[in-house]
């Protein structure tokens, strides 16, 4: 492990002893680190280790109970981000701090303390964004853009600053590979420009491709620091985590009837910015996890509903072993064994006020009985509920606990074995462990791998492609509406898979040949 | 039924008296709605204003006063609203109706005393030869000083969301507030101020109609003007200069019905007094009917956060 | 500094207590309001809440009186708290019970004067589908063109008045008035009069029906998939999509129901205290009604005490108004005050109030 001489008067940034509570977490404690001119500076840990809070202590957001910070020498207290970005820290968001209904220019303008009219600034735009290798049209709605062309809008908006100190966080989650590339470029140009970048991640290729050096957080605690240029990926994975990865095993299958078939399907936007889905084949068999990549916002959300069946489609298109189903509602899917878990935990899989027990009931009315001629068994209900907390190790202090109560994984577990537990033919999950810490994650892998094995149809819907590569048979890409069409796993390389997201949907046959 | 008595000159030069307190109103919650706040209580603040500049305009026996102490009442109470709903985090829909039901009870009770009295009247701007010109003289140049300074008011709104730092600030507010958090905005001042701007331009607008347009003070004489204005804020699709044309376009079928009931149309008076809330509910139900794409036009530019609440939780 | 915590979940102690600690507030503050009225505050707030009650002199006229102002108010608001708990906002059941009253009371009276057995309960029919069908325009407007229930329902309710004046003048204008508007009294006619079922109690068949639609409601809400589908479409509505909630025959169930027992209480309400159709025949129980709803936290058996209290506030503010010359316009403020008094103590259930350190807000 690289410890290096923090040397006073030489630092851009240093932390010291910075400590944030929330009631019933310590999101920091007593962090110290310190960061240099020109340099990038990963800071590593799982979700919930407290990295998001760290840097919104930096940037102003959120004060610190104690500690202190000096930037450039000086000592450094933002009281709200004007204050850092005065200072000249600026900040690229996970969730994009962006307005949907105003054009790039009118974006980038808020971000500014005194922005020029906006006629020079447009051109300034321009300038930048040509400079960088980050092509973007001042004047296009931000809703109409990417998640990509967003990011664009965000670090130009930063860069308009002339920043000392460029914090991003996860800023690769929503690129396809592609994009990381030129993301990197643009990173690398800005630190031989002098500026220094606080880079927030848990993926640990990249950390060891672009930064110089690392801070591991883990529980709100620094908890190691190291040169990720000289670790492998599995000594910084472990950093993370505190012990050993367990890895799910799956085992090999054989071929089986099709279970799920959707044909040349396509779903209209809902939301004003929404996405559209266009022409979507997908199959899946009994037994099989299909896998299905891609980046946010790109069709995720409706694909799944139109398995779910919150969204209807023209009757023949949607079929379960062979039966048309299109036009069948959520609950007369679930009668035949089509069961989902959406991915917003709270607010669409769960009702955040209601109780574990209210939540069992939400999706489980159906199969297990839980109603009859409509008035509800509460006691069944109850005892559904408990089931589900206690086969799928749900820490909860009972049922009657609102499902707000429960932290991300716990909530992500009780509604992935709420549905589980009722014995699917066919399981759409979509996202099953954002946001989760590692030991769920596994424990959620295993269980799908588990259903599988039992001869349910799986399909994985996610943005975190080793997940997707560890437990799939087959992997599929979503871009733009528009799903590719599947191939084998096994063997499949990073490269092939950025292709694949990036909306080339024509991998050569050689390298497909196995389907 | 006589109807070559409406005159088409008269018929315009009184449509724009007709239309101004709901322009006001409407111009108002523009505003507050741009800042992501719905406030359904418009329909109380207007009838307090009214109130409130009718008393004191009696009081001082000068109109101009009397408009201030509206604006003025018509603030304060929709302060009552802001406090709830931005430090309370109460439900907007649900104080917006408490804002209107006490709005109207409030009215009342102050309004004891001032029952049949007539308030000092305000004379028309003079415009010199200007108001000689046909048509356009009576039309155009020949109203009182409120008509032209709610006018400039619209056009003002309109520079402002469009063209000012000020505006833009408004209407990303309005449309995320978390990400307007994140940047540093204060959120919850810009959507007080905002409401407090539209509770005064609703106050004036009930003030309007007890000083200028009745003149007079009777209990619950906006009779629904509020909600109309409301609806006119979705029929303009949140732009102040289609504003303009929504209440102009009502204060039209206002005084066309008045005209018409004048005139003796064989249609019983009632049917006629209730056209107005009918054309509303059908302009309502054309801008939000979906059309192609899926969106209506109402639903594509409401802003996005429009009657969330806001809590910055970090 | 103060500063609101979220709770992690809403505290049931807190949602039973902020009602009776609004109540408090508001006499408070009510009292205020009298004194600067120039009136002894004690003596007005026991005027209005003891008085009407307990005083040997009125109680006798008044108790009635509570039953009878209290049933409309909470068929109404029984209905309204199924919208409001859905996110449907029906603040149109002024409009609604004025319909429900016209179409039965032109049901009987086309009756007039045959004497049957079946006439009222037609007239029941009638009512309920009067304030049915007219809570259907903004119902079948919003789940066909999306349009706004709420100012939908409020701007039916002075097309309503319209009718409502133009029936009282025109089509149900008693023939034998001498030409005065209004129709023909029930009273006089026993078919279709909705009488005191026991003499001096208040008690008629509104009242009846009042209780009937609190115990469906308590039933539907805590036994009933309905129940269940209205809670979760008014909080998570993602959710509620998920759970198989068709939100287009939510929101005509929430509307259609609202409508029903909004006319059926205009029809009570039209067939006996009030006797007749008249210009003026409305009083406000429409909007009364929704402070009413939240008042009892959507609650029925809350909404029954609700509707009980604020019946007080209508008897006791006209007797204060008898009595101390307090202004009739003072108790429709005084019930205003009392719904945001409650809104603002609601904060209190969904959040913790914490002292000191300061957070950035």
């Amino acid at each position: 492990m690289d410890e290096r001489l923090s040397i006073a008067g030489e630092d851009l940034l240093t932390i010291e002893g910075l400590t944030k509570a929330y009631p019933g977490v310590v999101a920091n404690d007593h962090v110290s680190l310190s960061i240099r001119p020109g340099e990038v500076h990963a800071l590593l840990g799982e979700n919930g280790a407290g990295k998001s809070t760290l840097v919104k202590m930096i940037y102003g957001l959120v004060k610190p109970d104690a500690g202190t910070m000096t930037f450039k020498g000086a000592p450094f207290a933002p009281a709200e981000p004007r204050a850092a970005r005065a200072t000249g820290v600026a900040m690229v968001f996970q969730h994009f701090s962006l307005f949907e209904a105003l054009d790039v220019a009118e974006n980038i303008a808020l971000g500014m303390e005194n922005p020029p009219k906006m006629r020079d600034l447009s051109a300034r735009i321009r300038e930048v964004s040509e400079t960088y290798g980050l092509p973007l049209d001042p004047d296009q709605l931000v809703g109409d853009l990417s998640a990509g062309e967003r990011q664009r809008v965000e670090i130009i908006r930063c860069l308009l600053q002339n920043p000392k100190l460029l914090i991003m966080d996860e800023p690769t989650s929503v690129l396809t590979p592609q994009e990381v590339a030129i993301l990197f470029q643009t990173l690398e140009k800005l630190r031989g420009e002098g500026c220094s970048i606080l880079y927030i991640s848990h993926k640990l290729e990249e950390i060891r491709a672009l930064c110089d050096y690392a801070t591991v957080l883990r529980l709100g605690k620094k908890v190691a620091t190291c040169n990720p240029r000289q670790e492998t990926a599995r000594a910084m994975a472990e950093m993370m985590v505190g012990g050993e990865l367990h890895v799910p095993q799956k085992t090999p299958r054989q071929p089986q009837d099709v279970a799920l078939e959707i044909t040349a399907l396509d779903v209209a936007a809902r939301a004003a910015f929404g996405t559209s889905l266009k022409g979507i084949n997908l199959s899946v068999q009994k037994g099989e996890i299909l896998g299905i990549g891609g980046v946010a916002g790109n069709g995720q959300d409706e694909l799944c509903s139109v398995i779910s069946g919150e969204i209807l489609s023209p009757d023949a298109k949607v079929k379960l072993a062979g039966a048309p189903i299109g036009q069948l509602g959520p609950n007369a899917r679930r009668a035949l064994g089509v069961l989902a878990a959406p991915e917003e935990r709270l607010g669409h899989a769960a009702a955040p006020d209601m109780s574990l027990t209210e939540n069992a009931l939400l999706s489980g009315a159906v199969r297990e009985g839980l109603q009859s001629h409509g008035m509800i068994d509460w006691g069944k209900t109850r005892e559904f509920a408990k089931q589900i907390i206690q086969k799928f190790d749900v820490r909860t202090p009972s049922p009657n606990t609102a499902a707000r109560a429960l932290s991300g994984g716990n909530l992500q577990k009780f509604v992935i074995g709420r549905e589980i537990i009722q014995n699917p033919t066919v399981f759409v999950v979509n996202q099953p462990t954002w946001g989760v810490d590692a030991s769920a994650a596994a424990a959620i892998r295993q269980a799908l791998l588990d259903l599988a094995a039992a001869g349910a149809a799986i399909v994985v819907i996610s943005q975190d492609l080793d997940e997707l590569m560890e437990i799939s048979d087959r992997f599929a890409a979503l871009n733009e509406g528009r799903l590719s069409a599947p191939v084998e796993a096994a063997g499949l390389t990073v490269d092939q898979i950025g292709l694949m997201l990036g909306g080339a949907h024509d991998l050569e046959p050689a390298k497909v040949a196995q389907l | 039924m006589d109807l070559s008595a409406i005159s088409p000159t008269l018929l315009v030069a009184s449509l724009m008296v007709a239309a101004t307190p709901i322009l006001l109103a409407a111009l108002g919650e523009l505003i507050v709605e741009k800042s992501g706040v719905l406030n359904l209580g418009v329909e109380g603040m207007m009838i307090t204003g009214a109130i409130c500049g009718f008393a004191i305009a009696v009081e001082s026996g000068s109109p101009v006063l009397g408009f201030a102490a509206a604006a003025v009442g018509g603030a304060v109470l929709s302060l009552i609203f802001g406090l709830l709903t931005q430090i309370l985090l109460s439900n907007q829909v649900a104080t917006g109706l408490a804002l209107t039901l006490f709005g109207l009870g409030l009215s009342s009770m102050l309004g004891q005393g001032y029952v049949g009295l007539r308030p000092p009247s305000v004379e028309k701007l003079n415009f010199g030869p200007l108001g000689d010109i046909p048509f356009i003289g009576p039309v155009l140049f020949n109203h009182d000083w409120m008509v032209y300074v709610t006018l400039l008011l619209c056009v003002g709104s309109w520079v402002v969301l469009k063209f000012t730092r000020v505006g833009l600030i408004l209407r990303a507010v309005g449309e995320n507030h978390d990400a307007a958090h994140a940047l540093g905005y204060k959120v919850v001042k810009v959507r007080l101020l905002a409401i407090m701007f539209g509770g005064a331009c609703a106050g004036l607008g009930g003030a309007y109609l007890s000083l200028i347009r009745v003149p007079q003070w009777t209990e619950g004489m906006t009779a629904g003007a509020g909600w109309i204005a409301l609806a006119i804020v979705v029929f303009a699709s949140w732009r102040p200069l289609r504003v303009l044309l929504g209440a102009y376009l009502f204060g039209g079928v206002t005084v066309l019905q008045l005209n018409l009931q004048a005139a003796g149309l064989a249609i019983p008076v009632e049917y006629l007094s209730m056209s107005p809330y009918l054309i509303t509910i059908a302009v309502l139900v054309i801008m939000s009917a979906p059309r192609k794409g899926g969106k209506s036009r109402a639903s594509l530019a409401a802003p996005a956060c429009l009657g969330r609440a806001f809590h910055a939780s970090n | 500094m103060i500063t609101l915590e979220k709770r992690p979940q809403p505290s049931k102690l807190w949602t039973a207590i902020t009602p009776v600690l609004a109540v408090i507030a508001t006499m408070i503050a009510g009292g205020l309001m009298f004194a600067l009225l120039g009136k002894d505050p004690f003596i007005a707030i026991r005027t209005i809440f003891w008085d009407p009650l307990f005083n040997e002199q009125f109680a006798a006229f008044s108790r009635p009186q509570l039953l009878v102002k209290a049933a409309p108010l909470i068929l109404i608001a029984t209905g309204l708290a199924m919208g409001f708990r859905a996110g449907v906002w029906n603040i149109g059941a002024e409009g609604q019970y004025i319909m429900g009253a016209i179409s039965g009371a032109a049901v009987g009276l086309a009756f007039h004067p045959t004497e049957s057995v079946f006439i009222f309960p037609l007239m029941v029919a009638a009512g309920a589908l009067g304030g049915f069908l007219w809570a259907m325009i903004p119902g079948i407007l919003k789940v066909r063109f999306h349009t706004n229930e709420i100012l939908v329902s409020l701007l039916l309710v002075y097309v309503a008045e319209f009718i409502l004046a133009s029936m009282a003048l025109g089509a149900l204008r008693n023939p034998e008035g001498n030409g005065f508007p209004g129709s023909r009294n029930f009273k006089e006619y026993p078919s279709a009069f909705n009488a005191e079922l026991l003499p001096n109690t208040g008690l008629h068949w509104g009242v009846v029906a009042a209780i009937v639609a609190v115990i469906f409601a308590y039933i539907l809400f805590s036994k009933h998939m309905m129940g269940f589908h209205i809670r979760l479409a008014g909080q998570a509505p993602k959710a509620a999509r998920f759970g198989g909630v068709e939100p287009a025959r939510l929101i005509l169930f929430c509307l259609g129901t609202s409508g029903a027992l909004a006319g059926l209480a205009g029809l009570f309400e039209v067939s006996g205290p009030a006797g007749q159709i008249s210009i003026d025949f409305n009083v406000g129980y429409g909007f009364t009604a929704i402070i009413v709803a939240f008042l009892g936290r959507l609650n029925p058996i809350g909404i029954l005490l609700a509707g009980l209290l604020m019946a007080l506030t209508y008897i006791g503010g006209e007797l204060a108004s008898f009595m101390l010359g307090v202004p009739s316009a003072a108790i429709q403020a005084f019930q205003g005050m009392l719904l945001f008094f409650l809104l603002a103590v609601d904060v209190l259930t969904n959040y913790r109030i914490r002292f000191g350190k300061r957070e950035v807000v």
